[in-house]
């Protein structure tokens, strides 16, 4: 399949194409793939595409998977509302 | 590869400020530069910074390095040749008085920028309103607006000073370490890195929350402390915030960004350190401070929280210097949370000064010797 085709990050709107531009470009890890086009910085964050980045960077640059660093993992705050957030540390001072 | 022996100038550090720089000098002909960087570019300050652009400062120094940045941002697209988008967006800074002790020193601050030629006006609740509706008036008095204030984005506009210093001939050495800086009868000779040594007789110290590290190795002592600044961005939305709102008293900024996510932070004082760790803490207040400004932020939700450090002077401006002790030691540090919009600056100043060139505008207040047995008198105090 053409790589303009293949949608690796979704939330983020990055082909694999874009990958392989950025690879060419000397951008090799996935902190500075997230950095320069948003990949894995969705709101799924990473969670639908990582594996896939990952696996993406093995290939190009011929190592092995394992050595391949996933994105560094932020608490999880993911999908909660400040609102919701106000409201509970109100409860706590209470 | 082989890491080359020697350079006319090595510069530490692969933020914003390191590229600058590098971009400057290589601009004015300067040959064998060489930037090394110990993560990937923008790992430091400038790739979790606010990226926020403003002009409406409380020192004629910080207002001027802002108001000449603006000048080059506007056409940096162009002058930098980049095949990317920098996004920058000038769509003002609306900073909000909650006091009247605020309230008077807004007056002054836009006395000061508009004799500098900064065109900001001060509001009254009515016309803040009219530029954002949903602003709890409530505890909003007053306000003052610069409509040529903005935002970038930081990872493109870092790639773009960086694209165009490798074309002019600039080499770079990311995932490399400064180890040591050797220094032989006062003059700077060679940077140690974990990859090899280069020779060099300058060295720019350009390396952000730990460029205090920095000045040790070549025997300079550099009056800063790093501090941890935490900052979330939430899911995107359409757009609704055109400018930054901000707020000292009730300590918050609070932007847009084109992309349709909203950055915010608040600058709590942490310890002097090194961490960068995200807390609950700062959650809770942030929390709290933008449904209280902001209301309908409140229903957004968060999606990634992180922290970053802020490299703190003194008196809060920037250390854009040489060193009297050690010859050919050069900084661009202390930007105590403003250094990204002020690189412009830093890059054109720093090249003028290891070129021996007439600097640009007068640099008295900006070197380090500023701070030698005197108090400080002109603190900046317009700091989130
Ligand atoms: C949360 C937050 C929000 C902010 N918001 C804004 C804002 O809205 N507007 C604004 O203008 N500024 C803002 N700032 C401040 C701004 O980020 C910094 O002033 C600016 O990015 C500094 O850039 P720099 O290149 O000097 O430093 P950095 O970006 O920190 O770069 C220094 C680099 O040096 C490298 N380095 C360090 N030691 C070594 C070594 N031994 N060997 C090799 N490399 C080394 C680091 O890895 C790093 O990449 C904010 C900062 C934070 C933390
Ligand atoms: S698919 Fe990449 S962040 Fe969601």
């Amino acid at each position: 399949m053409d790589p303009k085709n293949v949608i690796i990050c979704r939330c983020s709107d990055v082909t694999l194409q874009d990958l392989y531009e950025l690879f060419d470009q000397g951008y090799e890890t996935f902190e500075e793939l997230k950095r320069i086009k948003r990949v894995g910085m969705g709101p799924c964050q990473a969670n639908t595409c990582g594996k896939m980045v990952q696996w993406e960077i093995a290939k190009y640059f011929n190592k092995p998977l394992e050595e391949v660093k996933f994105q560094n993992m932020r608490p999880f705050t993911l999908g909660v509302k400040l609102k919701s957030i106000k409201e509970a540390a109100d409860d706590d001072e209470e | 590869m082989t890491m080359r022996n020697k350079a006319n100038v090595v510069i530490i550090g692969g933020g914003i400020s390191g590229m600058a720089i590098a971009y400057n000098l290589a601009k004015k002909g300067m040959k064998d530069i060489v930037v090394v960087e110990k993560e990937y570019y923008t790992a430091g300050a400038t790739g979790r910074c606010g990226a926020g652009i403003r002009q409406q400062w409380a020192t004629k120094m910080n207002c001027l390095l802002a108001k000449k940045s603006v000048a080059f941002f506007e056409k940096a697209q162009e002058e930098l040749a980049y095949d990317g988008d920098i996004e920058f967006k000038q769509e003002g800074y609306l900073i909000v008085a909650t006091t009247k002790e605020e309230d008077e020193q807004f007056d002054k601050n836009v006395k000061l920028q508009n004799e500098l030629g900064i065109p900001t006006q001060k509001l009254d609740k009515e016309a803040a309103r009219k530029i954002v509706p949903y602003l709890n008036m409530d505890i909003v008095t007053s306000a003052t607006f610069c409509p040529t204030d903005g935002h970038l984005n930081p990872f493109t506009t870092t790639d773009a000073f960086y694209k165009a210093a490798e074309k002019l001939g600039v080499t770079f050495y990311k995932f490399t370490t400064v180890t040591d800086i050797v220094v032989e009868h006062d003059e700077v000779k060679a940077v140690v890195t974990d990859k090899g040594t280069i020779e060099t007789p300058v060295v720019v110290n350009a390396a952000g929350g730990y460029a205090k590290d920095i000045g040790k190795m070549a025997g300079v002592d550099i009056p800063v402390y790093s501090q941890n600044r935490e900052i979330l961005v939430t899911e995107p939305i359409e757009r609704m915030q055109g400018p930054m709102v901000i707020s000292f008293s009730k300590n918050i900024y609070c932007q847009q960004t084109p992309h349709g996510a909203f950055i915010m932070g608040r600058g709590d004082n942490r310890p002097p350190g090194y961490a960068m760790d995200s807390t609950w803490e700062f959650l809770d207040e942030m929390a709290k401070t933008v449904t209280e400004l902001l209301p309908p932020i409140g229903e957004l939700r968060v999606i990634r929280q992180w922290g970053g450090l802020y490299n703190m002077s003194p008196d809060h401006q920037p250390i854009i210097s040489d060193a009297k002790e050690t010859k050919g030691f050069y900084m661009a540090c202390g930007f105590s949370g403003h250094g990204f919009m002020l690189a412009p600056m830093t890059g054109l100043l720093l090249s003028e000064m290891i070129l021996g060139e007439e600097p640009s505008m007068p640099l008295e207040d900006l070197k380090l010797d500023r701070f030698e047995g005197k108090d400080i008198t002109n603190m900046e105090k317009s700091v989130v």
